[in-house]
């Protein structure tokens, strides 16, 4: 086997395994879909055939559910990812100048991925820490009380322990 | 058998003794997601490390929300037989100092102290009650958070958990456990306000052999943190009140739906019904009566529409969560076709409560037919911000400038925003409101969830009405076209607006379009779409005026480069 072939055959392992052995009873296409995007960060293709397989549903249904939810990347992720909160309480408080910062650190103008693979930056409605705005994540961490100078250092910090990266 | 539970009784009891008055101090650490936003994660961290190398043995829980979160992170140290003393704003720093100061040497470190819990011997410190934003609370829903570790069922036990569902399986028949919950006159706290005693009682009326219970945290407003709050505090009180929801209304199976990423909250659900399951308190023939429950935890995508009740379905059955048609309605044809209940989380929460105590009890509280407390989640331009709980019947204003400490910096306050994005804007001078559904239902504002979100002088309206109507529009399903293009269509209008670029006729175009929306939508997301504009045009025209009549913004705050998802749902 090629060496290409092996990582699509360990990348189909991967999606089988998740897709699999989901605790839970009750097992759907979204659920499914959830499961593999735990275990890689995104929806590839052979993910997407082997949850209507395993579903018994057609391509097109699930299709339907991986464009509906925007939580689903078709595209592998990058290595780290930065939410940051611009609903109404971050708002309020100046989510806004924070944004702009952040943006500005990773070099970017508006939401999306780095162009190295690095960072991921996502506008995010609510992170649920609303008392403590303006909120950002880190790789799912919460940060609260939010400068747009702590959001810049959050990024210049995580930046830096990318692989690669020039610490 | 109540033998049984007697048992578990015994050893939550002996286990709680243990905590509270053994050998050792507890420690407990606040990380619900506004401790973790504050940094509890290496407040833990510090502690485990502190703790071995100077040789100090305490226990460390990771508990759930007291509601202060302004002063999180929060620790709560307890000496064996002693009250609590509660410390705020805790730095990975502090917490060498509490280990050897307070631990080594029973000194209290008094700059840090919140307040104490009980009595406690050193030091003149104030009683934590005494807080203006806990001294007029009345905690019932949120009555253990912030006091337990919400991943050991014994601690729930110990403070009188499931002792309700007990007694109702053990002296109570279906209908009187029904009746309870009707004499209670709890309303639903998901923002409808419907009485729960006849919503279940459209279940109950139903014979399928197969209904269920839905519990609602997906919890997407912004500003509202207190479903996830009390599934990260109190897990098991939710897990008993769907428990006692299924046997009132002869329904054997119940979901709790979560938004996916909620880690916190997710994991805290996930534990408490495997530790119900563990304990006979959940799964076949539950404390050896003839009543069986299935409970487990659904997760949806990023979607806020997913909390509507039909899409909320949808997103279980796991497609795309697009609400359905109604009639049928739910408690005919619900989940997978089934009979169906749907309540949020705070409903659930209360239950335990009614039922142990009575619902001429839980009656007796609140104001009107608005019964019990109301969980507020304050955020935005306040000194004080957080999760209270207080009696229905207090006055709005007295929340905001009492207990949530007024506007920072001297400021005045401008508006509010309740009840969610949909619950658009009210400005100060009508928050003189009594806490109400219906009052505040007749004022034309929602008291919905329970979201708060406090602006002060220096923020423009029309942006914030930008930002909502943003909202709504990322957020719109796409069912119905009045929603997914008259959202687009107005936020596009209300941007022109912000760049000074708006013309007299577009609050006219806005009204058209909101008129379409509430006519042509499913559901309350398009139908009160039109909302935060009409609230935001009632309470402050002039504002309106001066961005597009004099192209200028008073405050100037819209000024800034904004950024908000461009993404839609396809």
């Amino acid at each position: 086997m090629g060496r290409q072939a092996r990582v699509m055959d360990g990348l189909k392992q991967r999606i089988k395994k998740a897709v699999q052995n989901q605790p839970q009873p009750t097992v759907t296409i979204l659920s499914s879909l959830l499961a593999v995007e735990d275990e890689l960060g995104y929806i590839p293709r052979e993910a997407v055939e082997e949850v209507a397989t395993f579903n018994q549903a057609t391509i097109n249904d699930v299709w339907a559910v991986v464009s509906f939810y925007p939580n689903f990347r078709t595209v592998p992720p990058c290595e780290h990812r930065i939410e940051v909160c611009w609903g109404p309480s971050c708002h309020l408080v100046g989510a806004m100048p924070v944004i702009a910062s952040v943006l500005e650190a990773a070099g970017m103008e508006d939401e999306g991925d780095t162009p190295d693979g690095k960072l991921t930056i996502r506008y995010n409605t609510c992170l649920g820490a609303c008392a403590l705005a303006p909120v950002m994540s880190v790789d799912h961490r919460l940060a609260g009380r939010i400068t747009p100078e702590k959001g810049r250092e959050l990024v210049s910090k995580t930046l830096d322990s990318a692989s690669g990266g020039e610490a | 058998m109540a033998a049984d539970f007697l048992s578990i009784q015994e050893e939550a009891q002996r286990r709680w003794e243990g905590l509270t008055a053994g050998d050792r101090p507890w420690i407990r650490v606040g990380t619900a997601l506004c401790g973790q936003a504050a940094g509890a994660d290496q407040v833990v961290e510090s502690f485990s490390t502190e703790l071995e190398t100077q040789g100090v043995n305490a226990q460390v829980s990771r508990v759930g929300c007291l509601g202060l979160c302004f002063a999180e992170p929060m620790v709560d140290v307890q000496v064996p037989g002693q009250g609590r003393v509660v410390y705020g704003n805790v730095g990975p720093d502090d917490v060498k100092e509490i280990v050897s100061r307070h631990l080594g040497q029973g000194e209290v470190m008094a700059d840090l102290v919140v307040g104490r819990i009980g009595e406690v011997e050193k030091g003149d410190l104030p009683s934590l009650d005494q807080h203006p934003m806990k001294a007029r609370e009345q905690r019932i829903a949120l009555r253990n958070a912030g006091h337990i570790d919400p991943l050991d069922i014994y601690q729930y036990v110990a403070n009188g958990g499931y002792g309700a569902l007990n007694r109702a399986l053990t002296n109570m028949t279906e209908a009187e456990v029904l009746e309870e919950v009707n004499t209670s006159g709890l309303r639903g706290r998901g923002g409808a306000a419907f009485p729960a005693g006849t919503k279940w009682r459209f279940l109950a009326g139903s014979n399928a052999p197969e209904k269920y219970i839905l519990c609602n945290c997906e919890e997407g407003d912004p500003g509202a943190f207190n479903d996830k709050g009390i599934l990260e505090s109190d897990p098991h009180t939710v897990v008993e009140g769907i428990i006692l929801a299924g046997y009132a209304t002869g329904a054997n199976h119940g979901y709790i739906f979560i938004r996916h990423g909620h880690d916190g909250p997710i994991e805290r659900a996930q534990t408490a019904v495997a530790q119900a399951y563990e304990l006979g308190l959940l799964g076949n023939r539950i404390l050896g009566t003839d009543f069986t429950f299935d409970l487990e935890v659904a997760l949806t995508g990023d979607s806020y529409v997913s909390g509507e009740e039909t899409a909320l379905m949808e997103a279980i059955e796991g497609s795309r969560a697009m609400p359905r048609y109604r009639p049928p309605f739910p408690a005919q044809v619900g989940v997978f076709g089934k009979p169906t209940n749907i309540n949020n989380v705070k409903t659930m929460a209360y239950v335990p409560e009614i039922i142990a105590r009575g619902g001429e009890w839980f009656a007796g509280i609140g104001h009107d037919k608005s019964t019990g407390t109301v969980i507020l989640c304050l955020s935005g331009s306040l000194n004080y911000t957080g999760m209270v709980e207080v009696p229905m019947g207090m006055n709005l204003n007295e929340v905001l400038n009492e207990m949530a400490g007024g506007v920072p910096g001297g400021k005045e306050l401008s508006f509010i925003q309740t009840g969610g994005p949909l619950g658009g804007v009210l400005s100060a001078a009508a928050a003189d409101l009594v806490l109400d559904f219906d009052i505040f239902r007749s004022a034309g504002a929602i008291l919905g969830s329970g979201g708060i979100i406090a602006a002060d002088e220096d923020t423009c309206v029309v942006d914030l009405t930008r930002v909502l109507i943003a909202f709504c529009q990322y957020e719109s399903c796409g069912k119905c076209f009045p929603c997914r293009m008259g959202m687009s269509h107005m936020l596009e209008v209300l941007e022109r607006i912000c760049r000074l670029e708006g013309t007299p006729d577009d609050l006219a175009l806005m009204r058209s379009i909101g008129e379409n929306m509430q006519a042509g939508s499913l559901c309350g997301h398009g139908q009160l779409g039109f909302n935060p504009v009409a609230s935001a045009l009632r309470y402050f025209p002039g504002q309106f005026e001066a961005h597009i009549v004099e192209k200028r913004c008073p405050t100037g705050s819209c000024r800034v480069p904004h950024f908000s998802p461009r993404l839609s749902r396809r």
